[in-house]
């Protein structure tokens, strides 16, 4: 039986995005579609939050999708395999979503959202509730979980940036597309980079359709403590980690939330020339 | 005692006071009077007998000292530390009303720190009773709390959110004040004990507090979560970069050793002029941490005057040795940033003292047209905390106005056989009082499971009849577990 915090399976979907299954019985067996984690690859990394793209109670594993972008994120795709034990994870954190009620929803994944939409799409669907799904990525190579996606919804759009596959477009030509062919949806959910979360929001906007997004902000304890991860939503202040991560996008200030995402750049800059310098030294230097 | 130079000291994360040797410590311990009415004794939130640890070092009887200290309180290396002697024990010590107060403080961390270097550990042996209690956070309530347990043969197990274990005294002290392995060789102490400490557990999400009762079949629980939610102030300016809370200044640079990036990864990008806002103990700490990091400038930014910030005396006296600047009367309008969303400046206006308020503090008025800047590149908010959301959100225990939870008189809370002690219920206090809060929660917990110390002689019921919980008669031992 694997321990806590193992490795128990990855996948590589490209050069960039990568799986990981990590056992942790109690938390598959209770997390939620919306929840998150905070994991910390070794006792030197920071703490960074990553949504739960899967969790599967018989197998006692939660899954992760990972985007190499940073330090972090690409130490850990070149670190993480199987049997490798995360230093911590924790969660399951943040406000479950909010599934049930809508009877036509849209799930739309952008790039790496698509991981973290996937299970509130399956529990839609598990709900009775009529599934658009929307997936769009730069290219036809970067695509995961087409499939997978696909099973849950009751119609499936994809849209590539270079038009490599499906409608050539932005997730946001998926969505007028829905929004065309059907006068009914009550409810649009969106998870991708902050820019188009912001795009989804506002081709939502003029029809008055409820569209909940899960906001990314920079977090070191995920527990509400430090107030890192405070967002405004309409005219208030409110923590991502708590009192999210699910908010209604028509409230969100998307432009507070990508320029609090950047306060840190010189640092990650800082961090990732140190990382890949020192894996172009030969062996021995 | 022995302290490190301001201007040397302001430049690293050791120690300041640099702590007593044998000699230092046989000289104060002379200075106690043994006074036969024990002031010292009453000042102590957890009672610690003071008199008696002072005589064994006396008499070179330092193990004994260890011992006596640690009857009462297990984490004597961090009380000595952290207490606000001042208002408490030394405050009240007989010496103190003429001369200098006998230094119990500095004493106290003089044993505990004897006991780390030594490796001595205060376990007796202990028959296991078989019951098994949770405690829900690893700051000093819960190991307070843990540490009674265990001694009465409990099966005390310590849930923790975080990586590590020691909740506000590993993230919020600095090491400068409070080192991380002492904090880390006084719960080795517990573990020794036989606590067991689980890290990377978020209580209330991947169990609830209920749950803990029923299918994690513990028999009791204690929950001291901390008061660890930052306010803000709501003014314009608050969500560029380079204002933060100080929690969020401290967790990077305690916790994540963010002074050590990259060598550590957490990044922390300090400010060379820096503005932190509150004068507690948690202002202090950030001035000084940023000082460290190597700010050219620091300014603390208090409404109210000197007399009325609440931060322990040393603390401030250390801030103002290291040369940070006090903007008394003066409280934050608006940040004001520049055209890369960075912080550039504060801009504050002057007050001045008013009425009192609910806290008996008098309440600072805004002087009209008095506003100025201060030129500043990092803003750190030190004006309170509130209550952690999580266990509101995921349980049924019944909280105040403020999110606190609510307790009687004998920490008990709104479901049976949870009780709840510290910052969560009386909102941010010292680590002294949460320690008081975790005893006394021990204790009423033991009465509930039907233990008695086989050291303690009970004298009297107390007056009135010894009373019922939840409807049970207290005298009779052997009730009937109430399940939640």
């Amino acid at each position: 039986m694997a321990a806590t915090f193992e490795i128990v399976r990855r996948e590589d979907f490209s050069d960039v995005t990568y799986l990981l299954e990590i056992f942790h019985p109690r938390m598959a067996r209770v997390a939620k579609p919306g929840q998150f984690v905070i994991v910390m690859a070794h006792d030197r990394g920071e703490r960074i939050p990553l949504t739960l793209a899967d969790f599967d109670p018989e197998r006692g594993t939660v899954t992760l999708v990972v985007q190499a972008v940073g330090k972090t994120t690409r130490e850990m795709q070149a670190s993480c395999s199987l049997g490798t034990r995360l230093h911590a994870l924790v969660g399951p954190m943040g406000n479950p979503s909010q599934i049930g009620g809508a009877r036509k929803v849209v799930c739309v994944g952008g790039g790496l959202g698509v991981a973290p939409v996937y299970p509130q799409a399956r529990a839609y669907k598990q709900s009775a509730a009529y599934v658009i799904g929307v997936i769009g990525f730069r290219s036809k190579e970067l695509m995961f979980w087409e499939d997978k996606f696909r099973a849950v919804c009751d119609e499936f759009i994809v849209c590539t940036d270079d038009g490599s596959e499906g409608i050539k477009g932005l997730v946001t030509a998926g969505i007028e597309q829905a929004l065309t062919e059907h006068a009914d949806i009550d409810e649009v959910v969106a998870i991708g980079p902050p820019i188009m979360m912001k795009f989804c929001a506002a081709t939502t906007r003029p029809h008055g359709i409820r569209t909940v997004v899960s906001l990314n902000p920079v977090m070191v304890d995920g527990t509400g403590m430090c107030g890192g991860c405070r967002v405004k939503i309409g005219n208030r202040v409110r923590f991502a980690c708590v009192d999210g991560p699910d908010f209604d996008a028509h409230e969100v200030d998307f432009d507070d939330l990508m320029a609090r995402l950047r306060r840190f750049q010189a640092s990650e800059t800082t961090a990732l020339e140190r990382w890949t310098g020192s894996c172009r030294l030969p062996a021995g230097a | 005692m022995q302290e490190q130079d301001p201007k040397v000291r302001a430049t690293n994360f050791g120690e300041v006071a640099c702590g007593y040797t044998l000699e230092d410590a046989l000289r104060e311990a002379d200075r106690c009077l043994m006074c036969p009415d024990e002031p010292c004794i009453r000042g102590c939130p957890v009672e610690i007998d003071i008199p008696a640890f002072i005589m064994k070092i006396t008499e070179k009887s330092l193990r004994g000292a260890y011992e006596t200290i640690t009857d009462t309180n297990l984490l004597p290396a961090i009380c000595g530390r952290v207490c606000p002697q001042e208002s408490q024990c030394e405050g009240a010590c007989t010496v103190g009303e003429t001369l200098e107060p006998v230094a119990i403080g500095r004493l106290e961390r003089f044993v505990g720190d004897l006991a780390i270097a030594e490796g001595w550990a205060s376990v007796p042996y202990v028959e296991p009773s078989g019951l098994r209690v949770a405690v829900v956070g690893s700051g000093p309530a819960g190991a307070a709390c843990a540490a009674d347990l265990a001694k009465a043969g409990c099966d005390v197990t310590v849930y923790e959110a975080f990586h590590e274990p020691g909740g506000v005294l590993k993230y919020g002290i600095p090491d400068f004040r409070l080192p991380n392995d002492v904090i880390d060789a006084e719960i080795d102490k517990l573990r020794a004990l036989g606590v067991k400490f689980e890290c990377n557990t978020l209580v209330g999400r991947l169990f609830t507090v209920e749950e803990l009762l029923t299918e994690l079949d513990y028999q009791a629980v204690f929950i001291g979560t901390g008061a660890g939610a930052p306010s803000f102030m709501g003014i314009p300016g608050e969500s560029l970069a380079g204002a933060m809370s100080a929690n969020e200044l401290l967790t990077r640079c305690n916790l994540m050793h963010a002074r050590d990036f990259p060598d550590y990864d957490t990044p922390l990008q300090a400010g060379k002029r820096v503005a932190v806002i509150g004068a507690g103990n948690t202002a202090m700490d950030a001035m000084r941490v940023c000082l460290r990091l190597g700010a050219a400038s620091v300014s603390c930014v208090y409404r109210r005057t000197r007399n009325e910030a609440p931060a322990r005396a040393e603390e401030l006296h250390h801030a103002e040795d290291e040369g940070i600047d006090f903007h008394w009367l003066t409280s934050p309008v608006e940040i004001l940033g520049d055209a890369d969303n960075n912080v550039r400046g504060i801009r504050c206006q002057r007050m001045e003292l008013g009425e009192p308020d609910e806290s008996g503090r008098r309440r600072p008025v805004p002087v009209p047209d008095s506003e100025f800047e201060i030129d500043v590149d990092m803003v750190v908010y030190a004006i309170g905390t509130s209550a952690n959301p999580i266990l509101g959100q995921t349980s049924s225990l019944e909280l105040n106005k403020r999110g606190y939870i609510v307790t009687d008189d004998s920490l008990a809370t709104s479901i049976a056989g949870v009780w709840a002690g510290g910052d969560i219920v009386t909102g941010a206090a010292t680590v002294i009082e949460a320690m008081g809060a975790g005893r006394k929660a021990a204790r009423e917990i033991k009465a509930y499971l039907g233990l008695r110390d086989t050291d303690v002689v009970y004298l009297t019921e107390p007056a009135g009849g010894a009373g019922k919980r939840f409807g049970i008669d207290l005298r009779e031992h052997n009730f009937a577990r109430v399940t939640a």
